[in-house]
This record gives C-alpha cells, sequence and structure tokens, in this order.
C-alpha cells in the first residue's frame, strides 16, 4: 500500500490548510476560515480532479517546499510563482505529475501574496466542525506547517483536468473595493464617510487572515464611545480607534464593539487576499442589487 | 425593532434591550426550524440579532419591520451547573466595587441564575447575563497578557468563562476545571445561545 502523504521540507512563511471553512457556528464564536482567496482554491481543485471544496495548501509570499511520499498530481495558483519539480521547471496553473519521493518547490510569489497547491485527493487531516482549514485567530484546524509537518494525503476521486494553463485574473496594481454603506455609518462625521469613499488607501504590512489593514486619512468619528458587541460579517469595514479602515478577512472575530462604515462585496474578496502592502486601495459605493 | 443592510445578504436586528435581543434570538431560531426563514448564520449580541446568508434580504426586512415578537419562550431548556471556586486574583477588586466582602460576592454570584446572552471572543466564550446592574464592574486597567483556561471573570454586566489562556481585561473572581469548549464533542461548546447558567461552589478541600 502505499503512503499517501506529503512531507513538508520547508513549510514558508506562513502555510496553512485551507478549505472553505466552517460557516455556520459564528453564534458560538467559531470564525468562518477557508481560504482567502476562494477562487484559486476551487481552480487547483478542478485542476487535480478533487472535488470542489477539498483542503488545500495556502502559502505567504514565499511557498513552500515538499516531498510527496507517492506518486501526486499537484496545481498550483493564485499568486504567480516558478514551480519545480526536482529542479525542473513545471507549470504554473496547470496540473503537474510529481513522483513519489521527488522534490516539489513553490517559489515566492512573483506577483500578489497567496499561491494554493492542491494535491490529488486533498489534504486530509482530521476536520473540525466540518473543515480543515487553519484558523489563525481562535486556533481551530491544524497548526500553520513547520519544516518536517507529514500531511496525510485522501483517495484521488477523478481524473486531473486536461488543459494547459487556466485563465486567472492578475494581482491587482490597484484594489478598488465596492462597498455597500453602512451599518453604522451614521457613526462618522459626513466629511469622514465622503473621506472614505474619494480618498486614496494603501495596504498596511499589518494585513494578515483576519483583516486587510489599510494605511491613509483617518476616519472622524461623529459620535465617541464603544458601540455595544455586535454580529461582524465578511468583508466589513471596520474603523477602530486610529481611523484607519480595517476590511474584515476570512478568520475576522464573529463579533465586535467598532463600528462597521461599509461591507466590500464578496467578489472583491479575493484580490483584497493578493493584494502586496503598499498596494493602493479605494472604496467606491455601490447601490444594493 | 429597526432592521440595518448589511452588504449584500445580511441584516442587522437592532432593538432596546438585551431581553429583547433574546427573544428576538428565540422567535428568529423557531422561524429557521419551521422553514420560514433561511439563513446561514444567526448571530445574537448585546442590542442586535445578525442574520447572514440571507436568500431575500429585503423581504426578510419587510417581514421584521411588521412583525411583533413575543417574549423569549418559558425557560425549558435544563440549567448546565458550572463548579467553581472564588478564589480569582481580582475577587477583592470586586468585593470592593461591590462594597461588601468577598464571600459576599461568592454567595451573590453562586445564587444569580445566569442566561448566556451571546458568545463571541473565542469559540465556546459566552457572554452571562443575570446579575443586576448594580453589580456592573469596569474591565481591568491594563489587560493580562495571559488569563488561565477556566477563569470565571466579570465585565461590565456579563460574567464569562474563558474556555482557553488567552489575553483579556475581565476581573478574574473564581476558577472551573468545566471544559468549555471540546471541537471532539457534541456539542464542542458547553454554553451557546440562551443556555441557563449557574455557578455551584466547590466543597473546600
Amino acid at each position: 500500500m502505499t503512503d499517501r502523504a506529503l512531507a513538508v521540507v520547508r513549510a514558508g512563511a506562513l502555510t496553512t490548510v485551507q478549505d472553505r471553512g466552517r460557516p455556520g457556528h459564528a453564534h458560538l464564536g467559531v470564525p468562518r476560515s477557508g481560504a482567502l482567496d476562494g477562487p484559486a482554491a476551487d481552480l487547483v481543485n478542478r485542476l487535480t480532479g478533487n472535488p470542489p471544496g477539498a483542503a488545500v495548501l495556502e502559502t505567504t509570499l514565499d511557498g513552500c517546499t515538499m516531498r510527496p511520499r507517492s506518486d501526486v498530481t499537484v496545481a498550483v495558483a493564485g499568486a504567480p510563482c516558478p514551480v519545480t519539480v526536482d529542479g525542473r521547471p513545471a507549470a504554473w496553473g496547470a496540473p503537474v505529475r510529481v513522483p513519489a519521493g521527488a522534490l516539489l518547490d513553490i517559489g515566492p510569489a512573483v506577483s500578489g501574496v497567496r499561491a494554493y497547491v492542491g494535491v490529488s485527493g486533498g489534504i486530509a487531516v482530521e476536520p473540525v466542525l466540518g473543515s480543515r482549514s487553519t484558523d489563525l485567530l481562535s486556533g481551530l484546524g491544524p497548526a500553520p506547517l513547520t519544516d518536517g509537518t507529514v500531511l496525510p494525503l485522501g483517495r484521488p476521486t477523478g481524473p486531473h483536468a486536461r488543459v494547459d494553463v487556466a485563465p486567472q485574473p492578475a494581482p491587482p496594481a490597484e484594489l478598488v473595493l465596492r462597498v455597500t454603506l453602512g451599518p453604522r455609518d451614521g457613526w462618522f462625521t459626513p466629511e469622514a464617510v465622503r473621506a472614505f469613499l474619494s480618498r486614496a488607501y494603501r495596504v498596511s504590512a499589518a494585513s494578515n487572515r483576519i483583516g486587510l489593514r489599510t494605511e491613509g486619512p483617518a476616519l472622524e468619528r461623529a459620535r465617541p464611545g464603544e458601540l455595544p458587541s455586535e454580529g461582524m460579517v465578511l468583508g466589513a469595514v471596520q474603523v477602530p480607534p486610529d481611523g484607519r479602515p480595517v476590511v474584515f478577512l476570512a478568520d475576522h472575530p464573529t463579533t465586535g464593539g467598532y463600528p462597521v462604515i461599509a461591507v466590500v462585496r464578496a467578489a472583491d474578496l479575493p484580490a483584497a487576499a493578493q493584494a502586496l502592502p503598499g498596494t493602493p486601495v479605494r472604496f467606491v459605493a455601490v447601490h444594493r442589487r | 425593532m429597526k432592521v440595518l443592510p448589511v452588504g449584500e445578504d445580511a441584516l442587522l436586528v437592532e432593538v432596546s434591550s438585551g431581553e429583547e435581543a433574546q427573544a428576538l434570538h428565540a422567535e428568529l431560531l423557531r422561524r429557521r426550524a419551521e422553514g420560514s426563514l433561511s439563513a446561514r448564520e444567526i448571530v445574537p449580541a448585546a442590542r442586535t440579532v445578525l442574520l447572514d446568508g440571507l436568500d431575500a434580504p429585503a423581504r426578510v426586512s419587510a417581514e421584521l419591520t411588521a412583525a411583533e415578537i413575543p417574549p423569549a419562550p418559558p425557560r425549558a431548556r435544563a440549567v448546565i451547573e458550572i463548579p467553581v471556586r472564588y478564589d480569582g486574583p481580582d475577587l477583592a477588586d470586586v468585593a470592593a466595587h461591590w462594597g461588601m466582602p468577598e464571600r459576599e460576592v461568592a454567595r451573590i454570584h453562586a445564587e444569580t441564575e445566569f442566561r448566556v446572552a451571546f458568545c463571541g471572543f473565542a469559540p465556546g466564550f459566552g457572554y452571562l447575563t443575570g446579575l443586576p446592574p448594580r453589580y456592573d464592574v469596569p474591565r481591568r486597567a491594563t489587560p493580562r497578557t495571559a488569563v488561565p483556561a477556566g477563569s470565571v471573570a466579570l465585565a461590565g454586566s456579563y460574567t464569562g468563562v474563558y474556555p482557553r489562556s488567552s489575553p483579556g481585561g475581565w476581573q478574574l473572581i473564581g476558577t472551573t476545571d468545566a471544559v468549555l469548549w471540546d471541537h471532539a464533542r457534541v456539542p464542542a461548546a458547553l454554553l451557546s445561545p440562551g443556555t441557563r447558567v449557574r455557578f455551584v461552589p466547590e466543597a473546600r478541600s
């Protein structure tokens, strides 16, 4: 019997296991979690013949290196990056056959932040509340990978896709985030709401899986104090006391007391996951459909 | 009752008290169970209930604006008993705030029936209400970097139990060996919104 597992040789800056997360438990204080760039995670599953929602690896900036213990098909997408097998260049954004014992290296991102690595059979760590995702806020799910971690793989369920290179959006040079105002835009001065929707922000280096932090004009409050804690949604733009908007990403807290000035459309969040620190950000108001 | 749209598919329903929020939460759970409400998440909080993942937010908003919310249903659920030792490092400070000896703080706390108003902060952390407003206490001026798991604590009008070691600014009045969160257990959370809770002092050994 082959040993279906993946040995981690170089874990990289932050590599986690991600699937579609664990929605439905927010009332217990459990964040949603899951891949930040969902379309990229879906793509690598499709390319490797996995069902949608199989667990993949999410790397941060500098990739990772692995040695599968059995023959596998892998695919890398999301942030563009060099891929090699035993030192020989291999395709990015397409299925790649990796023989047992070969060294698969996912190099540093050429642009963007997070690369996704799909492996035929999926990463088969034990699910927690129906998900294999690492949740960095609450600590649920597997710990971030470390050198030497051995990840179990599931059984492949389907043939890999027959494509050469799948088209993908390029990581953004400017991040345009469409928002609907509220629910707490009334907590800010009209000037602050105008500034939020017209001034230039930049992605802060303090961004992580919990939130995309920004640098830019501080938003002045029309009323002081804190709200009683209230439920928070994915994409909520929370404004802490320093006045700089924070866009909540997958590992966001389920409740919070800072006012939410607006909510980013879900379709714009994958691009936010790929925006490097320093990327210009614009918030653009749209009407609810 | 005020219904605020949140993004594309969520609503924040705001009411004027914690009791109303609990009644609204119970009513929304009832509607979801009978199939007249489709929501991925129903998240109660201090004065609000968030409905997320709605198929038809505009219709739900109109229905709720017109709705009469019945008071919270009679307390049919069993009481969860949490064994406690009133030995927390902030017990003396809380006694000073309450203007009574420490043993009186322990007696009053143990004689109160609590209810989980909502959860948040960490998986399995419940915000328990039940103490009258005159026993509200402020948070610690300087939060601790590590509050031990099982700490029974007060802040504002709430009592909470830390499910795992984490930073925190609540006033620690006691300790429990109860396991608040175990993801291998069903259900993982000992406390969920609406749960009734009593703290039962352990006999001194």
